[in-house]
């Protein structure tokens, strides 16, 4: 059962072959036995679980049920759930319940769907390896000594274990894609706006969008679909209608232009992934795609300017966690000064500290003009790159990142190293594009994610492709060894 | 850019931050790394490029002005770590 | 040596809106603490503010009555410090581009002249919560029910010379914001109020000198007697050889002093940055021209207005135009007074005036309404009553005993005109006072004031003077 696809997991509800109970046991099971090796939880809501797929039975008695009702899902720690520690894997707010589910939470409620727990993740989301929460790292299920990715290191894990079948997780640099490359899983991020980012704990603003994990890109597809859609608490949601992801799925490839941008194809990629990627290419050339070689002159500037631009906002973002109406409060403070100063340092992580420290010095008097503004001018040169790629092709094609899981700590203590793990996906999230991960082979026993990056409000384009791709491979059916028992 | 142990310490209270006195170097040393890599932004000519805060040319909507919250302070100070009389209590502000 | 005073102030005027500037809570005053404080003026994590349309309405209203440029593009921006009652660890508000530009509003100086006084900008910003410092075991307690309220802040130039000249700037914005209907003008309740801005330097010196900023002020005398405090320390210092130093003080009411504030001690670096959870702000020439079409008239054109209109002396139409509320006042009195406008403003800043002020009220509850003045006025301007009676049927209007009409009828206070019965109480006084009429015809012609007394004890005041007058004066020819 857990192998399943989405719409076969529905078919089977919808039909009575089993119930949503019987199918969150299944998953709730799955959890309790293999987690103990992944540590991709830190929150299991059995419980609240099983009253949810409950009251999903009951729902299709009544025939009001949308594709995902009574589908089991994990929940990425950084979205607020009401009566449900958010924790954003930080001890800061370790104690931290909400009093009130973000968006994407209450939509997802809405639609039935199945909350199991919520995912382990790097504290605030900072972080590409998963090694920064203060729950301990979250292990590759491929191979435990190496790191899922990070930042949505608990989702893509447990997705490719198939903890759950479904799991959402936020991207600010690469933050899904990265970690659904490094765990062989499919994850998109869609185009800034197009997700509510309210009751989602803000890392930096203007880059943060949600995304969703699946085996598949037609799983993900539905569990978007569910996802996405205008706020009116969202400043930054957009007001367009929503496209229907699952419709696009089936779309012909033929004549479709392919860009491949010759700034992420250079030094720097493991080969093992640069020939995953290439043969990739070749199979989406063979249903009938056209290859383009294009250029992004500024690529190599999206990282530095990523490490001005996100500490800069987080710096100001986490400013509100200083111990006085919620989360992390020192004990005995001497005074004011020494509530703020030992609640925040003893609340936060080290690479947390690292980012607050960046971002308040670039926005500092006298550096703002050198770091913050530069880099908001670099900006839009990389975003300008952008649009002229896609003035000449339809998606642009990428390796995910430029080699396979590394191994846990092994970047630990160089953080630019360690920054560097993003190179591809950073600049998609300044620009505010969508892009996705796409399983597209292995080096040895690793999975390679094959990055698309799609113009704005293209996701059905992105999960097309990806979708026509995965009809004519099977890498995202690969199940790591270990997590074959039911 | 290189920052020493004191900039830190200027930083970190800046922001509010207990960052302990024998962590000063390294964090000085692991601020100084990532700003030198940050300074490869010099090498494009950005002038007379606008900075982009945002990734979308849009502009702020308006929200109708309508009382639309309601109470719900009990909820939201069960939460608090420190609480009386319905105020959230610090440690004593000298104005 | 001779010094110039110079003044610039910052003026924080709360909108007048139902819910606060970024989230849906109310801004209803005097709430239990916390009540109206939501998530997201609570800053509680992942919450995302939004935009309150009328908070926008309310600053272009002000711009285009100050002759300011609104602009089609701002931006709101982080002001980042830490303070407890500042929840989110930095305010939003605006900085290198704010919603109203550079304007101007002119002030009448004490000797008649008027001044014109820059406007820099106003910007629109959220105000923070309160800070209660009363014991709660030596902590203090926070209040974030005003977290998020909408302030617009109000910058002048440095064009002020004296306190004087900021108390009357200052109350001008203050008629100016009521007129407007943009804010409630309750200083008591901290709805205005104001920061300054005070330096001294030698008269015929060019640059300006070393300025302390005085928080807080929230009332047109204490603005006065802290800038004056202020001026007097600044320029004992710098007589005395020292330097005034750069710092942020606080006005002591019971003191009547300023003194620095501690929690302002340090520099600030307050690393001003675009908010990226706020789009800019685009109003289109569509926005601003409705926002145009709801301005009211405005004070200085309604005081010309009076002037002209009524033939008020400027002065009097400056009174009487001083709240949106008096005037109007004014206004419906004339209409009911069948348009006699001197008279009107004669009864509206006197016998009124004097009568609200005894009792410590405003012009908004007052129990004489402008229908009841106004038909009061009527029965003056018409000869039913004389000028005297009309304050006794006043004081009847005041105690709810009815309208002019019907307190003068029941009273019987009506004014005699018959002249043959004038004549007739005239007739008897001469022949009650024999002696007095032979010394008036012996050439006492002063006593006439005597006889008009008598023939108005007889008639209870009723009698109308005039004809009092005309008929003694032929009678006692005779």
């Amino acid at each position: 059962m857990f192998q399943k696809t989405i719409s076969e997991l529905s078919a089977g509800l919808r039909s009575g072959e089993f119930s949503c109970e019987e199918l969150t046991e299944c998953f709730l099971a799955r959890v309790e036995r293999y987690d103990g090796q992944l540590n991709s939880l830190v929150t299991l809501t059995r419980d609240s679980a099983l009253a949810a797929a409950r009251a999903a039975d009951q729902r299709f008695k009544t025939g009001e049920v949308t594709p995902l009702t009574g589908i089991p899902y994990l929940h990425k720690d950084i979205f607020c759930t009401e009566g449900v520690r958010t924790s954003c894997g930080s001890r800061m707010l370790d104690n931290f319940i909400a009093p009130y589910d973000a968006t994407v939470t209450q939509k997802l409620k809405d639609a039935g769907a199945v909350m199991l727990g919520k995912t382990n993740m790097d504290e605030f989301a900072m972080g590409s390896s998963n090694e920064t929460s203060f729950y301990g790292p979250v292990r590759n299920p491929w191979d435990r000594e190496r790191v899922p990715g990070g930042s949505s290191g608990g989702s893509a894990a447990a997705v490719a274990a198939r903890l759950a079948p479904l799991a959402t997780g936020t991207d600010t640099g690469g933050s899904i894609r990265q970690p659904a490359a490094l765990c062989g899983v499919t994850g998109i991020k869609p185009t800034y706006g197009r997700v509510s980012r309210y009751g989602m704990i803000a890392f930096a603003s203007s880059l943060d969008q949600a995304g969703a994990f699946a085996a598949s890109a037609a799983d993900a597809a539905r569990l978007l679909q569910a996802m996405a859609g205008y706020d009116p608490r969202d400043s930054t949601s957009i007001d367009r209608p929503l496209e229907d992801y699952s419709a696009a799925l089936e779309e012909d490839l033929r004549g479709l232009k392919i860009g491949l941008p010759k700034e992420y194809f250079g030094a720097g990629l493991d080969t093992g992934v640069a020939d995953a990627v290439a043969a990739a290419v070749q199979s989406l050339t063979h249903l009938g795609a056209e290859v383009k070689d294009i250029s992004l002159p500024n690529a190599a500037l999206s990282v530095p300017a990523y490490y001005v631009v996100a500490p800069a906002e987080c710096s100001s973002n986490l400013s509100r966690m200083d111990g006085v109406r919620f989360g992390y409060r020192c004990d005995n403070p001497r005074d004011l000064e020494d509530l703020y100063v030992r609640s925040r340092g003893e609340g936060f992580g080290a690479e947390v500290k690292r980012r607050i420290l960046i971002g308040t010095y670039a926005l500092s008097a006298g550096y703002y003009d050198a770091y913050y503004l530069k880099a908001q001018q670099v900006r839009r040169l990389i975003r300008d790159d952008f649009v002229r790629a896609f003035s000449e092709v339809d998606v642009i094609l990428s390796p995910t990142a430029p080699a396979p899981a590394f191994r846990l700590g092994e970047k630990a203590d160089d953080p630019v190293t360690m920054y560097l793990s993003d190179i591809y996906t950073i600049a998609v999230n300044l620009a505010g594009l969508p892009g996705m991960s796409v399983p597209a082979g292995f080096v040895g026993n690793l999975p390679v994610g094959m990055q698309l990056i799609g113009n704005y409000f293209d996701e059905g384009r992105l999960l097309n492709v990806a979708h026509r791709y995965q009809q004519v491979s099977d890498w995202h059916r690969q199940l790591p060894v270990g997590f074959e028992a039911v | 850019m290189s920052v020493d142990k004191e900039a830190v310490g200027r930083i970190a209270h800046l922001a509010r931050l207990g960052v302990e006195e024998t962590e000063h170097d390294n964090y000085a040393r692991n601020l100084s790394a990532i700003l030198s890599f940050v300074e490869q932004l010099d090498s494009v000519d950005t002038s007379g490029v606008a900075p982009m805060a945002h990734p979308l040319d849009a502009s702020q909507r308006l929200r109708p002005d309508e009382v639309t919250e309601t109470d719900r302070r009990e909820q939201f100070q069960a939460i608090a770590p420190r609480v009386e009389a319905g105020l959230y209590l610090v440690p004593k502000v000298i104005e | 040596m001779a010094w110039e005073t110079v003044i610039g102030l910052e003026i924080h005027a709360q909108l007048a809106t139902r819910s606060k500037i970024f989230s849906g809570a109310s801004t209803a005053y005097g709430a239990p603490p916390n009540t109206q404080a939501c998530a997201v003026d609570l800053g509680l994590p992942g919450v995302l503010p939004v935009l309150n349309a009328e908070v926008v309405r309310m600053a272009a209203k002000f711009g285009l009555a100050t002759h300011s440029t609104v602009a089609r593009r701002s931006v709101f921006a982080r002001k980042n410090y830490f303070y407890p009652d500042l929840p989110k660890g930095y305010q939003i508000s605006q900085f290198e581009l704010p919603v109203v530009q550079s304007g101007h509003l002119d002030i009448d100086l004490e000797d008649g002249t008027s001044k014109r006084i820059g406007i820099t900008r106003a910007h629109l910003e959220e105000d923070a919560g309160k800070s209660l410092h009363e014991d709660f075991h030596g902590e203090t307690g926070i209040d974030l029910n005003r977290a998020g309220t909408p302030l617009l802040e109000i910058v002048s130039e440095p064009d002020l010379r004296s306190a004087g000249e900021a108390v009357a700037y200052m109350k001008k914005i203050h008629t100016l914001v009521r007129y407007l209907e943009i804010c409630d003008g309750n200083m008591q309740e901290g709805s205005f109020r104001c920061d300054a801005n005070v330096s001294v330097r030698p008269v015929g010196q060019e640059a300006y000198g070393t300025r302390a900023e005085i928080k807080n002020i929230n009332s047109f005398r204490f603005v006065e007697r802290a800038i004056n405090f202020e001026v007097e320390r600044q320029i004992e210092l710098l007589e005395g050889g020292a330097t005034v130093v750069q710092e942020t003080r606080l006005y002591d009411a019971d003191r009547q002093e300023t003194r620095p504030m501690r929690s302002k001690e340090e520099a600030n670096d307050y690393r001003y940055f675009p908010d990226p959870d706020l789009l800019p702000l685009e109003l289109d020439a569509a926005f601003i021209d409705a926002v145009a079409a709801t301005l009211p008239e405005l004070p200085d054109a309604r005081r010309d207005r009076f002037s002209h209109d009524y033939g008020l002396s400027r002065y009097d139409a400056g009174v009487l135009t001083a709240s949106r509320e008096l005037a109007d006042f004014f206004e419906q009195t004339v209409e009911n007074a069948g348009g006699e406008g001197k008279l009107s403003a004669n009864w509206v800043m006197g016998e009124l005036a004097g009568r609200l002020n005894k009792e410590g009220r405003e012009i908004t509850a007052s129990p004489v309404s402008p229908a009841l003045l106004g038909g009061l006025l009527r029965r003056i301007s018409d000869g039913t009553i004389s000028g005297k009676i009309a304050k006794q049927v006043f004081e009847a209007i005041w105690a709810g005993e009815g309208d002019a009409d019907t307190i003068i009828e029941r009273k019987g206070l009506k004014q005699i005109t018959d002249s043959g019965a004038i004549e007739q109480s005239v007739r008897d006084v001469l022949a009650a006072n024999p002696g007095q009429v032979e010394q008036y015809k012996g050439g006492q012609e002063k006593l006439l004031g005597f006889f008009v007394g008598q023939v108005m004890k007889v008639t209870q005041g009723k009698a109308n003077p005039g004809e009092v007058n005309k008929i003694l004066k032929r009678l006692l020819l005779e």
